[in-house]
């Protein structure tokens, strides 16, 4: 490998890092810090990208309306969904969590059959960003995508600055760490509650809108994701957002380098480095809300 | 609608039959993909299937057709007891089935285990034609390794000498990368790099650096479904579209070109049917299709199609006796069949013998080019029969 192989490598990676960061945000919200195993967390990601295939006629086809749009609509889902299913959870076992979320799975599995069908759909980046930048003499390198990881750093840094600086980020920990005594000073939790999961779905579907021009959109989508966002979520360690982030980061690292060195390995090479880690570490790259 | 008329037809035909009490219905048991990923080419099977058995009055081998339907999901580690429940449960007499590999590999063992008809309308998996054939046991579709090997001679005639090769680390991609393999080396060329990704992982980027590293003549790759169309978008956006040439098995372009956007445009692939082909049984089959379902066919339809055309001249030949396995297997053998991709004949460890087909994409299909291999034959490694 030559130096300006590595290098692109090195872009290759730091890029599929921050683009997994952006789909495991919203999982450390919901599973991270609100503590419910939220295996619904790959639909809400199938949802976003289905609505940057199916909003984009209705909005008229201008990418930033249909992400607004999109963003909303996942945020009023999950406001609902907290209400109607989540708020019951927080109390119950692990087990019935996973359970309903499970279910929440199937249910957005077939409603996504009967509305949209089976097929794989493309969906065309805008314009200004569809075009390629040349890397030396090698390839070319898709705007798009350092497009999408600017936009990751931008909502990582803005997360750990609401999370670090401000009221609401101090209140949502707090209540992370006890419910009942948040409570108790006056605050109303179920309602914050409320809107930190409507958040968390808001950012999974902005992620999956976000992914769709890269990923396309096909059945099944959200299934996919959802394993490695859990492993982000538990290497970086539970609740933590800058965790999160540098557990991406590195599993992006380990898993391009891994395919190019290693290829035979490939396929495991995350889950033995999760399993070092938490070997070394067992509650993860960094303990709790920070 | 179509189940409608499905229901108006079959109780036509039962009534008209009912006279008859000794000639029992014959249970087809369809064992596809109804949810998931393979969906549609579910669909697409039992279409093609039911249409040939509408053609021909609601009956194969002189009885009426009865359908018992099950969702396999796709899942292998549901495969054993799905096919059980199909063979003990409904004592279906004849077992069509499916599209996903692992799965028809688990319906074979059984199959061959039980003596149950078994015709496979779709997986490719060289091992269904190979360690586990037998007399009782039938593909109308492909093995992975024909339309690989037919690209490999491909493009050893068009003077590729260095080719580097990706696919998803699995038997359908690796069989399809040997058979290409195969002959691209017999031939003269040599494969300088075989690079894979766990499926269904569709992170390319890396690979797609390391394709630019080498510097390859041309790139030869099999994809399906959704990993298909990011991979030939992928491989666009790298620029490398431009300085090397990208081939690969007609799943590649086969219902991904639309999703694709137009990055899979000039592709060339092989399989063993193409739009537009030059053969009169296609036209007929085509229109019949497209009148009967609303859409137009596709490879998985033609398969389903010929599943039924292969049951009703086996069960022909024994007046419709499932139990006589050995004369509806010499029955087939020496049938030539009028498929919509053009005639074909089955091997002795039948799988077909087939003319593959040179395609390249444009807009939203894959006219013929010319015919790659004509009437290969898959070697059915390790088959004893």
């Amino acid at each position: 490998m030559d130096f300006s192989i590595f290098l692109i490598q090195c872009l290759n990676a730091l890029q599929y890092g921050l683009l997994l960061y952006l789909v495991a945000m919203g999982l450390t919200l919901i599973f991270g810090i609100m503590g419910v195993i939220n295996l619904a967390h790959g639909s809400f990601y199938m949802v976003g990208a289905y609505m940057a295939f199916a909003l984009a006629p209705l909005v008229g086809g201008n990418f930033f309306a249909t992400l607004l749009v999109g963003v909303a609509l996942a945020a009023v889902l999950g406001y609902l969904l907290e209400w109607a299913f989540f708020s019951f959870l927080y109390e119950r076992e692990h087990l019935q969590q996973v359970l309903m979320t499970y279910g929440l799975i199937l249910v957005f599995e077939e409603l996504r059959s009967l509305l949209v069908g089976d097929d794989v759909y493309g969906v065309t980046p805008p314009d200004f960003l569809a075009g390629s930048i040349a890397l030396g003499d090698v390839m070319t390198y898709p705007v798009y995508r350092l497009f999408v990881s600017a936009v990751c750093l931008l909502l990582a840094l803005g997360m750990y600055l609401v999370f670090t600086r401000t009221r609401l980020g101090m209140m949502i920990r707090a209540g992370s760490v006890n419910r009942e005594m948040v409570q108790s000073l006056g605050i109303d939790i179920q309602f914050l509650y409320r809107v930190v999961f409507a958040a968390g779905v808001a950012i999974a579907a902005f992620a999956g809108m976000v992914a769709a021009p890269i990923s396309s959109v096909y059945p099944g989508m959200g299934n996919q994701v959802l394993i490695i966002c859990f492993v982000v979520v538990v290497i970086g360690g539970i609740g933590s957002i800058r965790g999160a982030f540098f557990a991406a980061l590195l599993i992006g690292l380990v898993d391009t380098f891994g395919k190019v060195l290693l290829p035979q390995a490939s396929g495991v090479l995350v889950y033995v480095l999760m399993a070092l880690i938490l070997l070394w570490k067992p509650n993860g790259l960094f303990k709790a809300a920070g | 609608m179509k189940l409608f008329r499905a229901t108006v037809l079959a109780a036509a035909v039962l009534c008209a039959t009912s006279a008859h009490a000794d000639d029992k219905p014959l249970k087809v048991g369809l064992m596809l993909p109804a949810t998931g990923t393979y969906a549609t080419l579910g669909s697409a099977i039992e279409n093609g299937f039911k249409l040939y058995v509408d053609e021909n009055g609601g009956k194969l081998g002189g009885r009426d057709v009865e359908y018992v339907k099950v969702d396999d999901e796709s899942d292998p580690a549901k495969a054993t007891d799905n096919v059980n429940k199909l063979i003990k449960g409904d004592k279906v007499d004849v077992l069509v089935g499916t599209v996903h590999s692992g799965v028809a590999a688990a319906m074979a063992k059984t199959a061959k285990d039980t003596g149950t008809l078994l015709v496979v309308p779709n997986a490719g998996a060289d091992a269904i034609t190979g360690p586990l054939c037998a007399p009782n046991i039938f593909r109308t579709s492909f093995t992975n390794w024909q339309p690989g090997y037919a690209m490999g001679e491909v493009m050893a005639e068009k003077g590729y000498k260095k080719v580097v090769t990706i696919t998803w680390k699995y038997a359908a991609g690796d069989e399809s990368v040997n058979g290409f393999k195969e002959a691209f080396e017999k031939k003269g060329g040599e494969v300088v790099k075989q690079l894979s990704l766990p499926f269904p992982n569709v992170e390319f980027q890396a690979l797609l650096t390391e394709i630019a590293a080498t510097k390859p003549d041309a790139v030869y790759t099999f994809f399906a479904g959704a990993g298909a169309v990011k991979f030939v978008k992928d491989y666009k956006a790298a620029g490398l579209m431009g300085s090397i040439p990208l081939y690969g098995a007609g799943f590649l372009t086969d219902g991904t070109l639309k999703a694709q956007g137009g990055a899979g445009e000039g592709l060339m692939t092989t399989l063993h049917y193409a739009d537009e082909l030059d053969v009169p049984k296609d036209k007929t089959f085509r229109a019949a299709y497209s009148k009967a379902y609303d859409a137009q066919p596709d490879v998985y339809a033609v398969q389903g199609y010929d599943a039924a055309q292969v049951l009703k001249i086996g069960l022909d030949a024994v007046k419709g006796d499932v139990s006589k396995t050995a004369e509806i297997a010499a029955a087939v053998e020496a049938a030539e069949i009028d498929s919509p991709r053009g005639k074909f004949t089955f091997s002795k460890a039948h799988n077909p013998v087939q003319d593959i087909y040179l395609r390249e994409a444009k807009g939203e299909k894959n006219p013929e080019v010319s015919v790659a291999s004509k009437a290969l034959a898959d070697p059915a490694k390790g088959c004893r029969m």
